[in-house]
């Protein structure tokens, strides 16, 4: 492998939003705040939610990681602003379904993640934001 | 020492990753295995299998010599007095547990010290925030300076009295400190404290003497120097071991069985209970001849001679930090400016290039250095100068490729 196969793990895209994250920040007032890390990198992640009437009113999270966590998860928080809870729960399994190579297709920036699949290695940092999300749900 | 012709005996280093010939810099997360190792193991199996110190039968007697005649060569290897001291574990951690677990837990009060160090592996540190929450006694902390090294002055106050255990680790696996364990264990043995060494990344790596350091523990496993994975030690001192109780119960390791009681088998089977790991310990025994032929001073000697040039020629990586003293065993963790460890490993491994990213197993050092998580290049006697080179490059072109996709 190239380095040029890289490519098709670190897209434009990707790199824009590690960048410029959205969303990065905290929420004033009531938010529901979960804390996730990966213990097996030291990967973590604050996700602040603010749902009424089972909409995701607001979303932001801060934390401390590589690229493709932090990119996952200023994608999630921007696509699962306004959508209900079990809409982005769905998007959650489809995104889960994604890494695992399955045919999953996502009409924003998230697809740019398709290629992550590739690299076992780096799935658990794509995963980060969505698994603090749905535990965000459980509780 | 011969490097290209001990490089030929590791099968494993013939190969290519990601199209590139293998550039493996993870040893201490595990080490390769030469022919040797792994022609022991499975000879083991092919030829004397069978269970040991019981069989009257011809092949229970071959396993049995070849698994105490494995006993021995470790006790040979770190210069313990007798082969009792010289008990057989799963590794490192389940060491350092027996002794947390067995010592610690029957020997610890409220008002007691357990005095460590924040360079400790997690298997040198939660067996010990355990052992002080069950007993009541305090986990106390020996500062580490600017350099990564601990000072003796620092130690000597850390230890007072009521200290009844200090745990320290032989090298640092994130800073490649080597810690002056013979200076800490009189320290402690002065204030009636029982000292344990965590030596997973000393034994494989250097010349280690349990007498002259005089430590009352030492711990290690086998898949750090070249043995297979599942078999490490615990070294304890006779006086001690023949006073503490097993930790686990069952065959093996009994006397007599009575229906409400039993006593135990002498030292060291008192603590290897079940079948033990027969192979693992062959393996082992494998690899320890394997460094012998070499010699560990000569191990150590190359090794700083890889970790000197590395250091060397990393530093010319404009926007590296590289974490630890000048004077350090064979490994060297950095960081890249505006590139996270992990996407800097995953560039490498494109390259063919294995080194290690993350916290390394000791998270409270990773928030001393004020970082969540490094890269790691860790060396052993199968490394070349070549291999540094190779990864200098390799985190040249992590910069660019870097530089180019944030543009």
């Amino acid at each position: 492998m190239s380095l040029n196969n890289l490519d098709m793990l670190y897209r434009q895209v990707i790199m824009d939003h590690y960048k410029n994250p959205k969303n990065k920040g905290t929420i004033d007032g009531d938010a529901l705040t979960i804390d996730m890390n990966n213990p097996t990198c030291g990967d973590r992640i604050q996700l602040q939610l603010q749902v009424k009437d089972g909409v995701v009113e607001d979303a932001k999270f801060t934390g401390d990681g590589c690229s493709i966590s932090m990119s996952s998860a200023s994608m999630m928080t921007q696509a699962i602003k306004g959508k209900s809870i079990s809409e982005a729960l769905h998007m959650s399994e489809s995104f889960s379904n994604m890494m695992l190579g399955e045919d999953e297709h996502f009409d924003d920036d998230i697809q740019a993640l398709q290629g992550v699949s590739k690299f076992p290695a780096r799935i658990k940092c794509a995963t980060l934001a969505w698994k603090a999300l749905e535990k965000a749900v459980k509780s | 020492m011969d490097v290209a012709a001990i490089r030929q005996l590791f099968p494993a280093l013939h190969q290519e990753v990601n199209g590139n010939p293998l550039v493996y810099l993870d040893s201490s997360a595990t080490s390769q295995k030469p022919q040797q190792v792994i022609d022991a193991v499975k000879n083991y199996y092919e030829h004397d299998n069978s269970n040991v110190h019981r069989g009257v039968h011809t092949l229970g007697n071959r396993a049995t010599e070849a698994y105490e005649g494995a006993r021995e060569k470790v006790r040979r290897f770190i210069h313990a007095k007798s082969a009792a001291e010289i008990i057989f574990t799963r590794g490192t951690t389940t060491s350092i547990n027996t002794v947390a677990y067995s010592y610690a837990r029957a020997n610890l009060q409220a008002g007691d010290e357990i005095v460590i160090t924040p360079m400790e592996h997690h298997s040198n540190l939660i067996p010990w925030q355990q052992a002080a929450k069950a007993t009541g006694a305090e986990l106390k902390y020996i500062p580490l300076q600017d350099d990564g090294t601990i000072s003796l002055a620092d130690a000597k106050a850390t230890i007072t009295e009521n200290t009844k255990i200090v745990a320290v680790t032989h090298v640092s696996n994130v800073l490649g400190t080597i810690n002056p364990v013979k200076e800490i264990t009189k320290f402690a043995h002065e204030q009636g404290a029982v000292m344990l060494v965590d030596g997973a990344q000393g034994a494989p790596h250097m010349k280690v003497d349990v007498q002259e350091i005089d430590c009352d523990f030492y711990a290690f496993s086998g898949h750090k120097m070249l043995g297979p994975t599942g078999i490490g030690v615990l070294y304890g001192k006779r006086d001690l071991l023949e006073n503490m109780e097993p930790v686990e119960f069952g065959g093996e390791m009994i006397d007599f069985v009575n229906l409400y009681d039993s006593t135990w088998k002498e030292l060291p089977w008192k603590f290897e209970g079940g079948t033990p790991i027969i192979a693992g310990a062959i393996g082992l025994g494998a690899a320890i001849d394997f460094l012998n032929d070499i010699g560990m001073d000569e191990v150590h000697q190359y090794e700083e001679k890889l970790v000197h040039y590395a250091i060397d020629k990393l530093q010319t990586v404009e926007g590296i930090t590289i974490y630890g003293p000048k004077e350090r065993a064979g490994l060297v963790t950095f960081n890249l400016e505006d590139v996270h460890p992990h996407d800097a490993a995953t560039v490498l491994d494109a390259e063919g290039i294995a080194v290690r990213a993350g916290h390394h197993c000791a998270q409270p050092l990773m928030k001393e250095l004020g970082v969540n998580a490094t890269a790691r290049a860790s060396f052993y006697l199968y490394n070349t100068l070549e291999d540094v080179d190779k990864l200098t490059e390799g985190l040249l072109k992590t910069k660019e490729y870097f530089g180019n996709v944030f543009k």
